[in-house]
């Protein structure tokens, strides 16, 4: 009985398949299971190392590293305001005050409806249009306090404030956990097929025979 | 607030010089295979399947198209050292996006990623390489989708997979997510996290993964934007491409401008031959410094880079001449700021930055960027020290020994120190943490004088506004 459900544990299966090694799984599961559960719990990590003959100290070495996993329970809504230099020229100090002081919480806390969870980031790629915020990855342009509100308003309404980004997304911003909406799917039949290294003994199909000695 | 659905990311702004990377980028569906190939999309991987692998490799060689990622390698030449003989090989895409400043490999991956995608078939075609990994950073939640969507018409449509468009090529492109870590944008930390490690960078030699890669064998790793030029090179050939921009940086290149200017943007500009003035200045470009405000510095190549200031305006994009006077153009992400700018918190600020994101191998990097902010941070609170400011630059030459590249400094007849920095460290993240602290302690000493002597009239007591303490 996998921890992932039936779901999630069809999705862990076509990620695994698509690495040569398992172990490169270890990082997209964990992902899966953020997606499942919000945060890592130790019985995921146990899961994925099962998966990917690994160890759960190594999935957690791992995962560890990498600021997006949670080791702990966190918001529904994980808020990331940026105060690198692009953002901080512009009002991203202030814009992270606003959230902390409006939320209650400092960053990295979590507010007691568990609805919000403020983090203070690095630069999250949207330079030309601070200051800028994000909620669960998905981006809220040239923010001021008034924008930061009304997001917050939205969603305490279960609204979509989505309609106020200028990301390119639709619908509703999924819950903590879940990033890309669409996945990869490939149809058996269009695989090429992926195979372990140590499998291949030669240059792929489409390559001259006489490429090795024609390179100089 | 406007409450407008924008079906696009924003920041990319259209100006009237040649587009390489951002032709489609003005349909609002250029994301989709459709509108792709009602504009030539996957013409440059059936023009390079009509020539062997080793032509389609020369005229990359040729174009001599740089690498976009930072460094700026020649992409042919690195192309060119796979060892012989050894298979498979792997492609890595590096779209792991975080420099300080830099906003284009997102666009390119939310906007156009059919585009990479050919890009990438290429490059596995003229270089026998069996599988592509593109690894999208973990925040981008767009560009994973977006990318997921293309992907899934490309293998659909059989321009990804078996046998792509009937020939024997056959790669499977695999949609990886990182998961939120700077230093996995060095390439062999990329490689580590891809093996399902921590992102840490490996020890060189071998220098290039090209050697020794993904699994120990022969890998190319290469910037989105860098592959995203490929296709047109397949299409009008490496003699057109070098018709525009220098003879020394060919083609044109994206450039995200942000900070204090009128209109912030991401433009696709020609290399070598526009000038930061142009850029900043340009009635297509920037259109000047946020109204009537002067320029006090800028950070020409993404936070990893020493700055500049008014008198490095008319130098052009062109790696070698940024370089001789003291910087890099890096990733292209250039940060403007005005005379309002306090330069001991904008320093500050970035040190932070590299102090958060060192990986923790290499002790220069791990204790002394972390030295550098508290620092920073104690002299930001009113707590600093005279002794301060040369402690900030002992603890950079423990990173980092001997002169730090800088821009000249002609008030005091310093003269510039050269690109690139040494390195005590594995890789180029613990040196960078260096620069915003040699920059403005150069440029901008009594700032930093200013705050430590506290000359900048902040009460002894904030609990005695009256100044009564000790009356």
């Amino acid at each position: 009985m996998s921890w992932f459900d039936a779901s999630h544990e069809r999705i862990a299966r076509e990620i695994l398949a698509r690495y040569p090694k398992p172990k490169s799984a270890v990082i997209p599961l964990l992902h899966l299971a953020q997606e499942q559960e919000g945060w890592i719990t130790p019985d995921a990590m146990a899961e994925i190392a099962a998966m990917t003959g690994t160890t759960a100290a190594e999935v957690l070495g791992t995962g560890s590293f990498y600021e997006m996993f949670k080791f702990h329970p966190v918001g529904r809504y994980v808020v990331n305001v940026c105060t690198n230099v692009s953002c901080q020229l512009l009002g991203g100090e202030e814009l992270l005050e606003h959230a902390e002081s409006t939320l209650g919480v400092r960053a990295g806390g979590t507010t007691d409806d568990g609805l919000f969870t403020v983090e203070d980031v690095e630069c999250v790629a949207a330079c030309t249009e601070a200051p800028c915020f994000t909620v669960n990855y998905r981006y809220f342009h040239r923010a001021d306090t008034d924008t930061f509100d009304e997001v917050v308003a939205d969603l305490r309404a279960g609204r979509s404030p989505l309609v106020r980004g200028a990301s390119g997304d639709g619908g509703d911003i999924p819950d903590h956990g879940t990033l890309g909406r669409v996945r990869q799917h490939v149809p058996d039949d269009r695989r090429a097929g992926v195979v372990p290294p140590e499998d291949v003994t030669g240059p792929p199909a489409w390559m001259p025979a006489a490429e090795d000695e024609a390179a100089s | 607030m406007t409450g407008a659905y924008v079906p696009h990311a924003a920041g990319y702004v259209d100006n009237d010089g040649p587009k390489v990377v951002t032709s489609r980028f003005p349909h609002e569906d250029s994301f989709t295979l459709e509108r792709s190939l009602a504009t030539g999309g996957y013409e440059g991987l059936r023009a390079a399947l009509t020539m062997a692998p080793d032509v389609v490799h020369a005229q990359v060689r040729e174009a001599t198209l740089l690498g976009r990622g930072g460094a700026g390698f020649p992409a042919g030449v690195k192309w060119g050292f796979c060892p012989e003989g050894v298979w498979p090989r792997y492609l890595v895409v590096n779209g792991d996006e975080s420099e300080p400043g830099t906003y284009k490999d997102r666009l390119l991956m939310e906007r156009d990623p059919h585009q990479l995608i050919e890009g990438c078939l290429i490059a596995c075609y003229a270089l026998g390489l069996s599988q592509c990994f593109l690894y999208v950073r973990g925040e981008m939640a767009l560009a994973q989708e977006r990318i997921a969507t293309a992907l899934n018409e490309a293998y659909a449509a059989g321009y990804v997979g078996r046998n792509v468009l009937g020939t024997d090529l056959s790669v499977d492109i695999t949609l990886h997510w990182g998961a939120g870590a700077y230093i996995v944008g060095e390439e062999t930390a990329l490689i580590e996290s891809l093996e399902g490690n921590r992102g840490m960078p490996r020890l060189k030699p071998p220098y290039f993964p090209a050697a020794i890669g993904l699994y120990g064998q022969p890998t190319i790793v290469n910037n989105v934007e860098t592959l995203a030029n490929v296709p047109w090179i397949m299409t009008k050939g490496a003699a057109a491409y070098r018709e525009m921009g220098s003879e020394t940086s060919p083609g044109t290149r994206l450039f995200t401008v942000s900070g204090h200017v009128n209109r912030p943007g991401v433009y696709e500009v020609e290399q070598g031959v526009t000038t930061f003035r142009d850029l900043f200045y340009g009635e297509a470009f920037c259109q000047g410094i946020r109204d009537g405000h002067e320029l006090k510095m800028f950070i020409p190549g993404g936070g990893s880079s020493p700055w500049f200031f008014a008198e490095h305006l008319d130098l052009p994009l062109e790696a070698k001449e940024v370089g001789a006077a003291g910087s890099m153009l890096g990733s292209g992400a250039i940060i403007v700021m005005d005379e309002t700018t306090d330069a001991v918190k904008a320093c500050h600020r970035m040190v932070r930055f590299f102090a958060r994101e060192s990986c923790g191998k290499c002790s220069p990097c791990r204790e002394g960027t972390n030295w550098e902010e508290k620092i920073l941070a104690r002299i930001l609170d009113g707590h600093g020290r005279p002794s301060d400011i040369d402690l900030l630059l002992d603890v950079g030459d423990n990173i980092s020994p001997g002169p730090y590249p800088v821009a000249a400094h002609a008030d005091e007849g310093l003269e510039a120190v050269p690109f690139p920095p040494r390195q005590t460290t594995i890789c180029p993240l613990g040196p960078s943490s260096v620069a915003p602290i040699t920059s403005t302690i150069r440029r901008f000493r009594h700032e930093f004088e200013a705050r430590i002597t506290r000359s900048d009239g902040i009460p002894v007591s904030a609990a005695a506004p009256g100044g009564e303490v000790g009356a």
